[in-house]
């Protein structure tokens, strides 16, 4: 077995690379499994790593803190009872929504070259999703009572306000994360095979053949994995679209000016898969460069995820403009201060740095070169994940802090135990990527060597394909 | 040992103890041992139990018997231990009742229902002058203040100052224990000290003895005093109050050749001058005046016209606030209006200065309401003032009618008079026995006569007083007094009318009242209700039926005919050439809003008060107007969306002496003036009031007791002020509809409710509650507020989190102002507008938030998980959140104090961290009227139901009742054809309602408003 090392980055051809030329199947699984298997883990891995457990720390300090002294450790008061979770929340939630989206709908619109970087969205949506789940929880104000959202058979014979939409969100967030994590793992199985064929060590055997389910690649076992991975990829294709528009509900349902409006749901889903795509690049970027993937995560890749994330990113300013446009054309009062306090109030250096974020950086991308530079494309994707928690901000908070009642306007600040919470969960988040990566295969195998096939074959064997 | 029996032997060996030593016994091994010792003695019990294994073994059985630690006690553990002996001792020693009956009633004390209330009248006093209230009490627990409505001076009202008296009752700070020197002696050695000292006085007929006190009107101190000058005829008396009246009776003095008080009857009055007057807000009888003042301001249906108010005044005050056309002028100006506004009655002369056109417009409207006008001056104008107002009202023929003057209920003496000559015996050492009662002289006697240094000149001295204070700290004795709710006494109204003060409570803190000092000194040994009862006997209270009519006092809280009549005056005419107006910056004295002059420093409630027009909490400010702050230098941007708290910090000067404060900007604040509020920067008030503000004492001086020409410079410094409104504009919303009286009936409103909904309404065919607030009426004094603090539990928060915009007040005042320079103010209390459809419920996911058949919208606190949306989604933002455990939130208190614990309203829940709360309309009080009405199988009466907002409001500008009623006060205050809801396009349809701010200009002063 060969090892083949390619590292240079696909020249630009014009014609698409999503996979370098000179793999073989066995330089594949080589290539991905032994990240897992063999290969010592760079330094920058435990560096990262490093950072992630700091974080995580401080997350649990901050929980434990907030568990024992309350809520008002945060900086949310009366008008603004939303503060940094809800805003993180939303932010985690939408990062989560690239996973979704590749996996699912580009595999069934047969984006090609969702491939080699699906495994690390879905993975990413997981751990995000987690991330996101924690903040409505630690929000409440007496978490421990949290099940109560939940529709239960009790003594009281109470069930939960089934008009509330942060009842739908409990439905919404816990059906997307179960979804997300079946879809995740069946796609996972035959590489843990895999990985289980080859491991040298009696424990790792185990445990991947344990999660492997008995896993041997015959024709039968593929025929059901396919249909089982389209199926599901059907079943998640709705929870792209249907997640965010809950979530965007919290808001849309609520009469506050700024929060009640129609264009909120197709608004917020773009804006989800927009920052989504940026987490993907911020994270893939440095992954292929760490552990050398550039030929199989190539340029191609990125300039597609550019392409998705520019016009995310269009329609997201179109909201924007929206906005903009009923604060006026509705003449209501409430909601043409709600716009004019964004933009000149307390609060209009953010609201005017979210714009540069989401409306003016992402243009960039209109050219070719800039989708293929690697720094330009890494500087982007920290613009638009920064934007998007803006964006988070402002939505929540300038909407919140000057309401109805000018008498009960105040401002929103956050602490120490806010920022400290949000670090933490990027901690965990970061964490638990790292971790992934060490111990699962970052890149789907089975489906590279589809891929593969294809190129060098030029037809493909999915399943819908055989029974036409 | 029953219970010891059931020990499985076999337990031994089950399970590794993690203690290996001492080994454990079991309880059939324990019988063994008994046996072979000696069986017929039990105390044999004892001597096992001293072996190690049996400790270890009763350990283990028993755990609450096991010491709670075994190792060193750091200071947090011995503070810990310390405050549960103190709950366990609090508690146990709070003397609801005498000891012996702390058991289960066998026999259940007569007339005591447990869990309906009782109520008492009483009185509590402010500067000598009683407000008569209701208490209620709790099975022996007085919880709660409600005026009398058989009160002159309350009519059932009271203000903030007097629900908060109930908080001080229960102060934990207060002094709990007689000390000489700052340790702890017993009454006993008191007792013996002071009397062989004063047997020592009478040789010289007690040249050397000397009481300071406050104002106080209480016969029966009075006769207590006449006694003991009867055995020492060379004692002296003096008196000091920091909120003095000296120019009202000086003014009476130059006017009628004797003190005398005025009482006004404003219900006469057409129209009202006040020069420099808060008569709605401060001094005696402004509770009983701002009633007086609404009933004639009311606009209705059926009484579509309401008085006018002039304000002249060189501060923003309540009053102020209310005036139809107001005049901000310099303090030292007012008296030159005076004199001119006599001239242009008097003379007919018209004014020919600055404010001619206000002035001639003021006199022309005082002679054309002759007999049904009045003037008023304030307490803080010379007495040259008060003799030229007294002459006006005299030409205007107001005597007799608006106007009447009565025997001086408190003392007339010159205060400023009587502590200097106190101050200069002290200093000449004439003073040999001091005794201070009440008032807190060091902190707030003038400055310059440096009265704490002399106070350790006397011999000896003795101060009686709720706190252990600055004034304490001086004396040789301190002496717990007790609460005026703790002990008998007596004490007259603004008009005279006197009432008997019924204790609700046996002292908490081992209080002594004046009465049994006094009482002491003169060996009487009698109980404080037997002095009080013979001070009316021989009064003749009732005559041959005096037990009857005594007990029919009690029951009523007020004393029958006890109103000082109206002497006849025939006025002199003021002479003396009026006093020059001084043209530098003046400083501005002023009884604090909320702490008064520092006695409610250590009340959480009240330092948690906004104050009015600042909406400013636990501080007290440099208030200067909008162009002086600029010619200052002063950058406070009022017109941003959010006004942040952080203000300047300046240096006042007055004569030489120097307090730093933060300044802040009032709108419609004379120009060149700074008002200072007393009662701020006490260094021994308490462990609430400690350190909050600035002492303006420091700067006050015998001359300018009122105002004084001063400096203001900027530090450069800044200070956080905490404030609750953030904002003053109402942006054009239409929170308060402002029209003219003429206005009236125009533009009929229209009441039709438009169908704005798919379903059909919720039908509520029994009560259906409502509330129409009338912003006409309301002052903005808060005493809704404070009541309603009382009333429903109310957490204080402290000042980082009102900071942090977390206060937890139910109903709160919104003040908005329309102008910087010339400002029209209104006033607008927003409860929970109860809406019928209520955007909170919605949203809600647990369903803690609902609808119930009378259309409240609920609050289940026990349901509430705390996602805080419904206050997201409120409009009105009337709700408040648990952020903390703030119950016992250390900004306020330290730890956990059971004592003021004692004070909570049974019937209100009690609420604990991360639950959402809001007004109720105080459910409470409508099921407690429900489960009345039942039992008697009649409905709810109109009326029996009353807010406790509604109860305390001195304007009576809140209305509560069913709005299904058709003869409801509030279905008539619906139908008033201007009844508004806040934000009607909403379409939250709110129960509570509001009436428009209406105003009567005179027409001639319309242009210059």
């Amino acid at each position: 077995m060969s090892q083949v090392v390619h590292d240079q980055e696909v020249s630009d051809t014009g014609q698409e690379q999503l996979i370098s030329a000179e793999h073989s199947n066995a330089s594949l699984t080589s290539k991905i499994g032994d990240i897992v298997l063999k290969q010592p883990s760079p330094k920058q891995w435990f560096v990262a790593l490093g950072f992630g457990l700091i974080g995580l720390s401080g997350l649990l300090v901050s929980i434990a803190w907030l568990l024992y002294k309350g809520v008002g450790i945060w900086g949310v008061n009366i008008p603004v009872g939303w503060g940094f979770a809800i805003i993180n929340f939303v932010w985690w939630i939408g990062i989560g929504h690239a996973g979704t989206l590749i996996s699912a709908i580009l595999l069934l619109m047969r984006q090609r070259w969702r491939t080699s970087i699906n495994r690390l969205a879905e993975t990413m949506t997981l751990f995000a999703v987690m991330c996101a789940g924690m903040f409505p929880l630690l929000h409440l104000g007496r978490p421990w009572i949290f099940y109560w959202l939940f529709p239960y058979p009790n003594a009281l014979g109470l069930w939960p306000n089934f008009r509330s939409p942060l009842v739908w969100d409990v439905f919404a967030v816990s059906t997307y994360f179960t979804v997300s994590l079946v879809f995740w793992y069946v796609g996972l199985i035959p590489d843990l095979a895999s990985l289980r064929d080859r491991a040298k060590k009696r424990i790792v055997q185990v445990a991947m053949g344990f999660l492997a389910l008995g896993w041997r690649g015959s024709a039968s076992h593929w025929y059901r994995y396919e249909s089982a991975y389209l199926l599901l990829a059907g079943l998640s294709t709705p929870l792209v679209v249907s997640v965010h528009s809950i979530v965007s509900f919290d808001f849309a349902v609520s009469i506050i000016p700024g929060w009640h409006t129609t264009i909120f749901p197709p608004y917020f889903v773009a804006g989800a898969v927009y920052s989504g795509f940026a987490m993907v690049l911020t994270i893939v970027i440095p992954l292929r460069s760490w552990y050398k993937l550039r030929d199989l995560i190539t340029i191609d890749h990125l300039d597609w995820m550019a392409r998705i994330t520019l016009v995310t990113g269009l329609i997201v300013f179109y909201g924007y403009l929206t906005e903009i446009f009923y604060a006026w054309y509705s003449g209501n009062v409430f909601e043409s201060f709600m716009m004019a306090n964004r933009m000149a109030g307390p609060y209009s250096p953010l609201y005017w740095s979210l714009i540069f974020c989401n409306g003016i950086a992402p243009q960039i991308l209109w050219w070719r070169a800039a989708r293929r530079n690697i720094i330009v494309l890494f500087a982007m994707s920290l613009i638009v994940n920064i934007g998007m928690w803006l964006e988070r901000f402002i939505i929540v908070v300038t909407s919140l802090h000057a309401d109805f009642m000018p008498s009960s306007w105040d401002m929103y600040t956050p602490t120490f135990w806010d920022i400290l919470t949000y670090v933490g969960t990027i901690g965990f988040f970061l964490t638990g990527m790292v971790l992934f990566v060490r111990l699962l295969p970052a890149i789907p195998i089975a489906e590279m060597k589809h891929l593969l096939h294809q190129k060098m074959h030029g037809h493909s064997h999915e399943p819908e394909e055989a029974k036409a | 040992m029953e219970k010891g029996n059931k020990v499985n032997p076999a337990d031994e060996t089950r399970g590794p103890s993690k203690m290996p030593e001492p080994r454990r016994v079991t309880i059939s091994e324990l019988r063994d041992r008994l046996k072979n010792g000696d069986p017929g003695v039990w105390r044999s019990l004892e001597e096992i139990a001293d072996d190690e294994e049996v400790k270890a073994f009763l350990d283990q059985e028993f755990p609450r018997h096991t010491a709670p630690w075994m190792g060193e006690m750091d200071r947090r553990q011995f503070l810990r231990l310390a405050g549960a002996s103190l709950a366990l001792a609090g508690l146990a020693g709070c003397r609801i009742r005498p000891i012996k009956e702390i058991v289960p009633y066998v026999k259940a004390p007569e007339n005591l229902v447990p869990g309906i209330p009782k109520f008492y009248a009483t009185a509590l006093t402010l500067g000598g002058y009683a407000t008569g209230v209701l208490v209620e009490s709790h099975e022996g627990r007085p919880t709660k203040v409600e005026g009398n409505p058989e009160h002159p001076a309350s009519l059932g009202s009271t203000n903030a100052l007097t629900q908060a008296m109930i908080l001080e009752l229960y102060d934990p700070d207060r002094s709990q224990a007689l000390t000489r020197d700052g340790r702890y002696v017993t009454p006993a050695t008191f007792e013996s000290d002071v009397k062989a000292r004063l047997r020592r006085q009478i040789a010289t007929g007690g040249d050397g003895i000397r009481f300071l006190s406050p104002s106080g009107s209480s016969p029966t101190v009075e006769r207590l005093f006449a006694r003991l000058q009867e055995r020492y005829p060379k004692l002296r008396r003096h008196y000091w109050d920091a909120v003095h009246r000296d120019s009202v009776y000086e003014g009476a003095r130059l006017s009628f050749g004797r003190p005398l008080e005025p009482v006004y009857r404003l219900d006469r009055a057409n129209v009202i001058v006040s020069l420099d007057g808060d008569f709605l807000f401060e001094g005696p009888g402004s509770v009983r005046y701002s009633r007086d003042f609404a009933d004639r301001r009311r606009v209705r249906k059926n009484s579509p016209a309401m008085n006018r108010l002039y304000v002249v005044e060189s501060t923003m005050s309540v009053t102020g606030g209310m005036a139809d056309h107001r005049l901000a002028l310099r303090p030292s100006e007012v008296e030159a209006f005076a004199a001119a506004l006599r001239s242009a009655i008097r003379d007919g002369a018209s004014g020919s200065d600055a404010h001619g056109a206000f002035l001639s417009a003021v006199a022309q409207d005082l002679i054309a309401n002759r007999g049904a006008s009045v003037v008023i001056a304030g307490e803080s104008q010379p007495a040259a003032v008060h003799a030229l107002v007294n002459e006006i009202n005299a030409l205007l023929g107001n005597y007799g009618s608006t106007v009447q003057w009565i025997e001086p209920v408190v003392n007339p003496e010159s205060r400023l008079e009587s502590i200097r000559e106190l101050t200069a015996d002290l200093q000449d050492g004439k003073v040999e026995m001091l005794f201070i009662l009440e008032g807190n002289p060091v902190y707030d006697a003038p400055v310059d006569l440096q009265f704490g240094e002399a106070v350790r000149r006397a011999g000896f001295s003795v101060r009686l007083g709720l706190y252990e204070d600055e004034t304490s700290a001086r004396c040789r004795y301190h002496i717990p007094m007790a609460h005026e709710l703790e002990s008998w006494g007596d004490s007259r109204a603004f008009d005279g009318t006197a009432s008997i003060q019924q204790p609700l409570i046996e002292p908490l803190y081992n209080g002594v009242s004046p009465i049994k000092l006094l009482a002491m000194l003169l060996g009487d040994e009698r109980s404080e209700r037997e002095i009080v009862k013979e001070t009316w006997q021989l009064a003749g209270l009732g005559g041959s039926a005096f037990d009857d009519v005594w007990s029919a006092t009690l029951s009523k809280g007020v004393v029958p005919n006890s109103a000082f009549v109206a002497e006849d005056v025939s006025v002199s005419p003021f002479t003396a050439a009026t006093s020059r107006a001084s043209s530098s910056l003046e400083v501005r004295f002023k009884p604090d809003p909320t702490v008064f002059d520092g006695r409610f420093s250590n009340s959480p409630w009240l330092q948690e008060l906004p104050k009015p027009f600042l909406q400013a909490t636990w501080d007290n400010v440099m208030m200067v107007s909008p162009r002086t702050a600029e010619r200052l230098g002063i950058e406070i941007d009022l017109s941003a969306v959010v006004v942040g708290g952080l203000a300047p910090v300046a240096e006042l000067t007055v004569g030489g002496r120097k307090v730093k404060g933060p300044v802040w900007i009032v709108p419609g604040h004379p120009d060149d003036t700074v008002t200072v509020t007393l009662g701020y920067g006490r260094e021994l008030a308490g462990r609430v009031g400690n350190g909050a503000g600035f002492n303006a004492c420091q700067i006050r001086a015998q001359e300018g007791s009122w105002f004084a020409p001063a400096s203001l410079a900027l530090t450069g410094e800044k200070a956080q002020i905490a404030l609750t409104q953030h904002h003053y504009s109402m942006e054009n919303r239409g929170i308060v509809h402002e029209m003219e009286i003429g206005e009236y009936g125009h533009e009929e409103h229209d009441a039709a409710h438009e169908e704005m909904s798919l379903y059909p309404d919720r039908e509520y065919d029994g009560n259906k509650w409502a509330m129409v607030i009338d912003t006409t009426l309301c002052t903005g004094c808060n005493a809704c507020v404070a009541a309603c603090v009382a009333e429903n539990n109310i957490a204080t928060v402290g000042k980082d989190q009102v900071i942090r915009s977390r206060e937890m007040h139910w109903i709160r005042i919104d003040r908005y102002f329309d102008d910087l320079d010339n400002p029209r103010y209104v006033h607008v209390p927003v409860p929970c507008m109860q809406c019928e459809n209520a955007p909170c419920e919605v949203v809600c996911p647990v369903a803690a938030t609902t609808h119930d058949g009378e259309g409240l919208n609920m609050m289940v606190y026990n349901r509430c998980v705390g996602t805080r949306y419904c206050s997201n989604n409120c409009p009105y933002k009337v709700r408040r959140f648990n952020f903390y455990k703030y119950t016992l939130y250390p900004g306020t208190w330290d730890e956990e104090t059971p004592v003021t614990k004692l004070l909570r309203n049974p019937n209100v829940t009690v609420r604990g961290r991360g639950v959402m709360e809001k007004c109720t309309y105080c459910v409470q009080r409508i099921s407690a009227a429900r489960r009345r009405a039942k039992k008697e199988g009649r409905p709810i009466r109109d009326g029996e139901v009353v807010t406790a907002c509604q109860a305390a409001c001195p304007t009576q500008a809140i209305v509560f009742g069913n709005w299904n009623d058709p003869n409801a006060r509030v279905t008539a205050e619906k139908t008033e054809p201007h009844h508004y809801v806040l934000m009607e396009e909403l379409n939250t349809r709110p129960r509570t309602g509001y009436l428009p701010r209406f105003r009567n200009p005179n027409p001639a002063l319309k242009e210059a408003r």
